[in-house]
């Protein structure tokens, strides 16, 4: 059918802040998905609370909310646009959830709003659990025995019925929060509690675990006139039992016949037409590896994680013809535009190998249970192709930047002994990849390790192919690495300083006979089609073959080097970057080539650049593709860390950095040299010094004096930066937690008690741009990612802020920054400002700066590294003046998903994403930044109270607003006595019974600020665990809790929700006024 | 052992032998399933050719004796990125590499695959040669044109012998064997069918003596404009008024005997993932496909019309007669390997055969 005519107006929710499990895919099937729309003429309203996507740019959607993705806001945001249709299958679980509600609310019908694409009935068929399996069994498919349960009681009879090991699944979560296999009745109801606290309708499933079953996904499309395709299968390389996100995946499946994908496929294709599903959805097996038969595990109707990977997989984009159907059209109707001559009414067919690989978080939660199950602990992932699977596997691990230098891990566990590395396979961890390659070496069996870990055969031998390449080149030494050895092991995906080390000689000498034999990687094409179609389509990926597919111009071309896969501390944020560095150049008439290996980010959307790699970011995959190109040179300032710490290797390869140089970069991250400048600059610095030894700790602390913060070179158990107040504890710090020795010295800086202070610049050489300056509510100590930042500064006087434009204009300008700089502050007591440190490139806030005050940072910065001068780009230059609205940034975490992790916020980051709040009214602002983050407190309620010694004179304030908010204060004994005496009512309870009351669910939120974190054990820790576990609301910083009372008070005077769209806010941007091309952000 | 690829413009790829030695000479095709490798190797319409798997990784999941199409293998040779040392699959029962051996298919490995596959596809598919015995391009291209010319009848080599019958409850179908894969007598199991299967040379009253319910005309290798013999025949038993069904070869036959005419496609279609529209339902469907000639839509004979069209290319998928009881696609409903979405396909033969019976 042509497309809908009655449609004209459609409003398109987005999935919000990135938690585990729900992470950059979203803004990429999103931003798709508007596009797609747009083609077809549609105006496109688009709500989301996450300011670090390109979703939320203007060039997006004709009309852009940053807002919270709640009842109250998107109904408001409904009454003023007045849409024709809702599409909530495009923002993931969030999207959905909201669809729900606000049916539920019956604003949708009032309003005259139809949800398109995929029906409620629907969706509700395929997400709730007992529907579905009704749905399934009326078909005859099969799924697990299973019953919903409302209590932990009914859960343990039918578990005695069917019998343990069970799996619990609540019903509407995403990423398996709150599920869990359980062997016993205790882990039940452990678990049990944990999952009807979690699902929106207070119901869990209760299920019987096929763990060890091949677990296979399909991606599957239908149309409005009952068209069905399967876009691509997928076979999980561990089984059932470890969850897809956190399993290495592989497209398309390997080890099943044809009459196994058939068998599934059909059954894919009788599920979505049974569900009546209109665009995309996911369906997962459970495989028997030992006859035909299966399950069907579960179905999300909606673009998923997995849609994205399949998408970046095959070339074919699921958001884009999801998007189109929903507006009537047929798949036979759309075009491939990969072909530009066939039609999306086809099923890709792959000429190639792609392994996912998911990144955990644990290098920065050494302290975390880093056990894998059913359910996600990733929070990002990494895509490689490969013409064999090897090779496609060893390019993935490569792509991770877990700073494993190839070595496959083995390096990890050169002395661990086989029984330790037994239980990372039968306990599966983030590491056992690494562990089964480790035990290959050692000569345990194939099927040995086939009987524990259940990973198919195929698979394991694959992996023995690796280790045994490995070792035949360690043999081989660089006497015998001769033409064949070496061409094999690149073919397997072996990186040159790998081989290297293998072979005991520095990387140069594996480059010398890489240029003497010579043996270069090609690029082939992706093209959905196996080569059957001419395909247009620029997008590549490298391998060890005879031929090329590309023809290199010989335009002129820059390199943009993407971020790599999403982890703690480098998020969306620097995808959003790249892409907008791209556009920029492409404006300029400059081709741009762009390298990534994320599946899930608009960076690696095929028409994004004018060419794609789809290669690991390491020093030798970008020295390749370099030698190809030939660019004029490289961008690393918007790719986050990964990028800018190829800078030294590239440099020295010769390789014409663009923007801030070598030295600059030198400059900012040596830290002797950035003091020196500093002192040159007359700019102060904490007081800081470094110790060799455990004495001269000591005494450089008693020098500066406490609190000190610490960070040693080198990171043991997990214990990197701390705040110090006392010898006792900073003994116990060296002992325990820092090996410092002259190689692994330890910084001790002088720990500022005050305002932390962001900015984010642009410097051309001559002049700096400042849009705006960023103020924290957390004092220093909490990192500036985990801290609510507000623009523009409230508290600051202008002195202060002079003396930061002076400090940030002074610092760019003499570091030679070229491009774009963030810098943090701290302002003592005295309002004396101190210099944290220098970023030489973008950061966190970028997005968030960019969209409140109309500065198009990365566009700019941009412009000006291919040689534009700030004046000319009409934005001004110097600090420029606040706009009339305020936009907190607040931080969002994902503690649900990674248990036994301490919630108390410190300098080391633990958040996985973000949100903003706009409006003029500050209060408000902050009310939507918290409410978007998830935040929601009880109108009224128990509020657990427990502060430290440190911070109890600052409590009262809080502590007698929150009392006159009328809520019922209980404190740990110390602080109940402490608020008592000071004649605030606060009823006392030890932990234990403060833990019960948690359990209970009275409580409407808890303060506890720690002693000190990362101790598990601790009553604190154990409290702050419970909370995040039984879903109540708790902060661990005063000035957080400062700040919800503030909006506490908001609420209570129950002010109409107000809205506004990107544009009407910045209606004052400063629009170039000299050149066009200074727009587009 | 060492082997090399020639093609008849010169092209030429070495790489690594598999299975039997010696030297195997055909048309070169592609096929870009990703799985299916064994219902290919042994699916007759192959009979004559090369075939090289696009997919890289072939022979995953063995070999067994259930995902056959014929009782051997049929291509003349076969050509694979690479093939699998350590297959897994719970009904293997040989290695890929003693099936080939035992089977005496000449394959080579290891060679760019995607390469072969865009040189075909911008220069055609054509005549080549896999030599395990000498790398003298020279002298292969010359013994390449030699056997090019040389006159051979792919279809009686694949075509039963002697016809024989299947037992069955339901309609009685005659299969005009051409090459038949298997599955299109399975697919007729499935629906209860007695089934006499028929030597290409049967004559129309051969046929008709055997008092068919239905008579379906097989796949089958090459062209089918060689078969001077068979088309009257099958002319003859479009106009006896019992219900035909036409596959492949079988649709290409029965549109030549009903007057249109045939050409032959750059490269065909080889895989499963081609998309057919139902003219009369006006969905969609995934098809299996397999082969090199197409029936033009140019000039519709009297009384045909189109029922199946190829979404990509508009070539002629499927036909029907607008008053015999007379229909045939061009694609696979049979399906193995492939999509299973065209079996209806069947289910309106047998309707059709019900029919023409009550009639
Ligand atoms: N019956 C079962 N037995 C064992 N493991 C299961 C079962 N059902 C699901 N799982 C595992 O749990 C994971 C998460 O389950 P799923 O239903 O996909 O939840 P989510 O919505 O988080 O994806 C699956 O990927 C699978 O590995
Ligand atoms: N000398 C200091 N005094 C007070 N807080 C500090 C000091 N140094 C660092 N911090 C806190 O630690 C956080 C992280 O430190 P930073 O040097 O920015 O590390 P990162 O490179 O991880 O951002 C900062 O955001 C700030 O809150
Ligand atoms: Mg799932
Ligand atoms: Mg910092």
């Amino acid at each position: 059918m042509p497309r809908r005519t009655d449609i004209k107006k459609v409003l398109v929710i987005g999935s919000g802040p990135i938690i585990i499990g729900q992470a950059a895919e979203f803004d990429y099937s999103g931003s798709q998905a508007c596009r797609a729309l747009r083609e077809e003429g549609i105006e496109v309203v688009l709500v989301n609370s996450n300011p670090a996507t390109i979703m939320t740019d203007m060039e997006t959607a004709d009309k852009v909310y940053i807002e919270p993705i709640s009842l109250e806001y998107v109904k408001k945001i409904i009454k003023e646009e007045r849409p024709d249709g809702l599409l909530a299958t495009l923002g993931g679980q969030t999207g959905l959830n909201m669809a729900l509600e606000l049916s539920d609310d019956g604003i949708l019908d009032e309003m005259g709003v139809e949800l398109l694409g995929t029906s409620l009935e629907s969706i509700q068929k395929a997400e709730d659990r007992e529907l579905f399996r009704d749905t399934m069994i009326s078909i005859g498919e099969k799924v697990a025995p299973s019953a919903i349960v409302n209590t932990t009681k009914e859960a343990g009879s039918f578990a005695e019925e069917i019998g343990y090991p069970v799996i619990v699944r609540p019903a509407f979560t995403m990423g398996g929060s709150g599920g869990g296999i359980a062997r016993d009745r205790r882990e039940l109801e452990d678990i049990c509690s944990r999952g009807l606290k979690l699902s929106v309708i207070k119901q869990v499933l209760i299920e019987k675990s096929v763990a060890g079953w091949k677990e296979i996904e399909y991606e599957v499309m239908r149309d409005g006139n009952d068209n069905c395709i399967t876009v691509c299968n997928m076979e999980n390389l561990d089984p059932v039992g470890i969850h897809t996100g956190d399993s290495i995946v592989i497209a398309p499946s390997q080890t099943l016949s044809d009459k196994d994908y058939q068998m599934l496929r059909s059954s894919s294709l009788r599920i979505i037409r049974a569900l009546g599903i209109k665009g995309g959805c996911n369906i997962q097996f459970a495989l028997d590896p030992e006859s035909f038969e299966y399950i069907v595990i579960e179905v999300n109707p909606r673009v998923s994680r997995s849609s994205a990977l399949a998408s970046k997989a095959t070339g074919y984009p699921i958001a884009r013809s999801a998007a189109k159907i929903a507006i009537g059209l047929d798949l036979d109707e759309i075009k491939n535009p990969i072909t530009g001559n066939t039609y999306a009414c086809f099923e890709p067919s792959l000429d190639y190998v792609v392994v996912k690989v998911p990144r955990w978080p644990f290098d920065k939660f050494h302290m975390a249970d880093r056990r894998i199950g059913t359910q996600m602990k990733a929070t990002g992932e990494v895509m490689a192709i490969g013409r064999n699977f090897e090779e496609a596997l060893l390019k993935a691990i490569d792509s991770l930047d877990i700073k494993l230098n190839y070595q496959l891990g083995l390096q990890l566990f050169e002395n661990t002994p086989v029984e330790e590395l037994m239980d990372y396979i039968v306990h599966p961890k983030d590491e056992s990849l690494f562990a089964i390659f480790k035990l290959l070496q050692k000569g345990i069996s194939i099927s040995e390790i086939h009987e524990i870990t259940r990973i198919d055969v195929f698979f394991l031998s694959k992996l023995k192919k690796i280790v045994d390449v490995a070792d035949e080149i360690r043999n081989a030494g660089i006497a015998w690495l001769d033409y064949e050895l070496y061409l094999k092991a690149k073919k397997v995906g072996f990186g040159d300083s790998y081989i290297a080390n293998l072979v005991g000689v520095p990387l140069s000498g594996i480059l010398e006979l890489r240029e003497k034999y010579p043996i270069k990687p090609v690029y082939k094409l992706v093209d959905t089609c196996a080569g059957e179609f001419e395909a247009v389509t620029p997008y590549y990926y490298s391998t060890y073959e005879q031929y090329d597919d590309i023809e290199y111009s010989e335009n002129d071309k820059v390199l943009v080097i993407g971020s790599g896969p999403i982890r703690i501390g480098q998020g969306i944020e620097f995808d959003y970057c790249s892409v907008h560095s791209v556009e920029a150049l492409r404006e300029m008439g400059i081709e741009s080539v762009i390298i990534n290996n994320n599946p899930e980010t608009v960076s690696t959307d095929f028409d994004i650049s004018d060419k794609l790699y789809f290669d690991p970011l390491t020093e030798e995959g970008v020295l390749d593709i370099i030698e190809k190109e030939k660019p004029l040179g490289v961008i690393l300032q918007f790719g986050g860390q990964t990028s800018i710490n190829l800078a030294h290797p590239l440099h020295s390869a010769g390789v014409k950095i663009l923007g801030t140089p070598m030295e600059s970069i030198d400059l900012a991250e040596n830290r002797n040299k950035f003091l020196g400048l500093l002192d040159k600059l007359d700019i102060p610095i904490p007081r800081g010094k470094t110790a060799f030894s455990f004495d001269e700790a000591r005494l450089i602390a008693e020098e500066i004096g406490f609190p000190v913060l610490v960070r040693p070179s080198y990171v043991l158990g997990g214990r990197a930066m701390e705040i110090v107040h006392d010898n006792r504890t900073l003994e116990e710090y060296m002992t325990m937690a820092a090996d410092i020795s002259p190689v692994h010295p330890i910084l001790i800086d002088k720990y500022i008690v005050g305002k932390e202070i962001e900015v984010d610049g642009i410097c051309d050489g001559r002049d700096v741009l400042i849009p705006g300056i960023m103020e924290h509510i957390e004092r220093a100590g909490v990192h500036s990612g985990d801290s609510i930042a507000v623009y523009p500064t409230i508290t600051l006087s202008d002195k202060t802020i002079d003396t930061i434009t002076d400090y940030s204009t002074r610092l760019a300008l003499s570091l030679g920054i070229i491009g774009l700089f963030n810098i943090q502050f701290v302002m003592d007591e005295n309002e004396k400002v101190h210099v944290i440190e220098v970023n030489p490139r973008a950061s966190r806030t970028i997005p968030v700066l960019s969209k409140i005050t109309g500065v198009p940072m990365v566009d700019a910065a941009t412009r000006v590294i291919m040689g534009r001068m700030l004046d000319e780009l009409g934005y001004g230059t110097g600090l420029l003046p606040r706009t009339d609205f305020h936009a907190v940034k607040a931080p969002v975490f994902s503690f649900s998903k990674i248990t036994t992790l301490d919630t108390f916020l410190g300098p080391e980051m633990k958040s996985t994403g973000e949100v903003m709040g706009v409006s003029r009214d500050y209060r408000e602002a902050l009310y939507k930044a918290l409410l978007a983050s998830g935040l929601r407190i009880p109108p009224s309620g128990k509020i657990i109270i427990s502060i430290t010694d440190r911070d109890k004179k600052d409590c009262l304030p809080v502590a007698s607003g929150l009392a006159a908010a009328g809520y019922e204060l209980v404190g740990s004994p110390g602080t109940a006595e402490f608020l008592c005496t000071n004649g605030i009512e606060c009823g006392t309870m030890n932990d234990p019974s403060l833990i019960d009351e948690i359990k209970g669910g009275s409580v409407a939120l808890m303060i506890n600020t720690p002693t000190r974190g990362k101790m598990p054990g601790t009553d604190g820790f154990a409290l702050r665990r419970t909370a995040i576990e039984y879903n109540v609301p708790s902060v661990t910083n005063l000035d957080t809790a400062g700040a919800l009372l503030l909006v506490l008070e908001y609420y209570s005077e129950g002010i109409e929700p107000r809205v506004h769209s990107l544009d009407s806010y910045s209606l004052d941007r400063r629009i170039p006024q000299t050149d066009g091309k200074g727009q587009c952000s | 052992m060492k082997a090399v690829l020639v093609l008849r413009d010169g092209t030429y790829f070495t790489g690594e032998s598999f299975g039997a030695g010696g030297e195997a000479y055909g048309e070169i095709v592609f096929n870009t399933s990703m799985t299916g490798y064994q219902e290919i190797t042994t699916d007759p319409s192959y009979n004559g050719q090369i075939v090289c798997m696009t997919y890289p990784l072939i022979g995953n999941y063995g070999m067994n004796n259930e995902d056959t199409e014929s009782y051997k293998p049929h291509v003349e040779g076969f050509i694979v990125k690479e093939l699998c040392e350590n297959h897994s699959n719970f009904r293997a029962l040989t290695d890929p590499y003693s099936y080939f051996t035992d089977n005496g298919i000449i394959g080579i490995k290891g060679i760019d695959t995607r390469a072969l596959t865009r040189h075909i596809r911008s220069h055609g598919s054509m005549f080549g040669v896999i030599s395990t015995l000498s790398g003298n391009i020279a002298s292969l291209l010359k013994k390449i044109h030699e056997n090019e010319s040389r006159p051979v009848n792919l279809v009686e080599e694949v075509s039963t012998d002697a016809k024989y019958h299947i037992r069955g409850r339901g309609f009685h179908v005659c299969l005009l064997d051409f090459g038949s894969k298997s599955n299109i007598i399975r697919s007729l199991q499935t629906r209860d069918c007695s089934i006499t299967v028929m030597p290409h040379d049967s004559t129309a009253n051969d046929i008709l003596d055997m008092k068919p319910d239905g008579i379906l005309l097989s796949n089958g290798p090459g062209d089918p404009r060689d078969l001077v013999n068979v088309i009257p025949e099958i002319k003859k038993l479009a106009h006896s008024g019992i219900p035909v069904l036409g596959i492949c070869l079988g649709h290409q036959l029965l549109a030549l005997s009903l007057g249109m005419d045939i050409y032959k496609l750059k490269f065909g279609h080889h895989g499963g993932n081609h998309p057919v529209r139902d003219l009369i339902t006006g969905k969609c469907h995934i098809t299996s496909q397999n082969h090199n000639y197409a029936v033009s839509l140019e000039n519709m004979a009297p009384g045909i019309v189109a029922t199946h069209v190829n979404v990509n290319d508009g070539t002629s998928e499927g036909i029907m007669h607008t008053s015999l009881p007379v229909s045939s696609v061009q694609y696979h409903p049979e399906a193995a390997p492939g999509p299973e979405d065209s079996a209806y396909i069947f289910d309106g033969f047998i309707e059709t055969m019900r029919k023409n019976k009550n009639a």
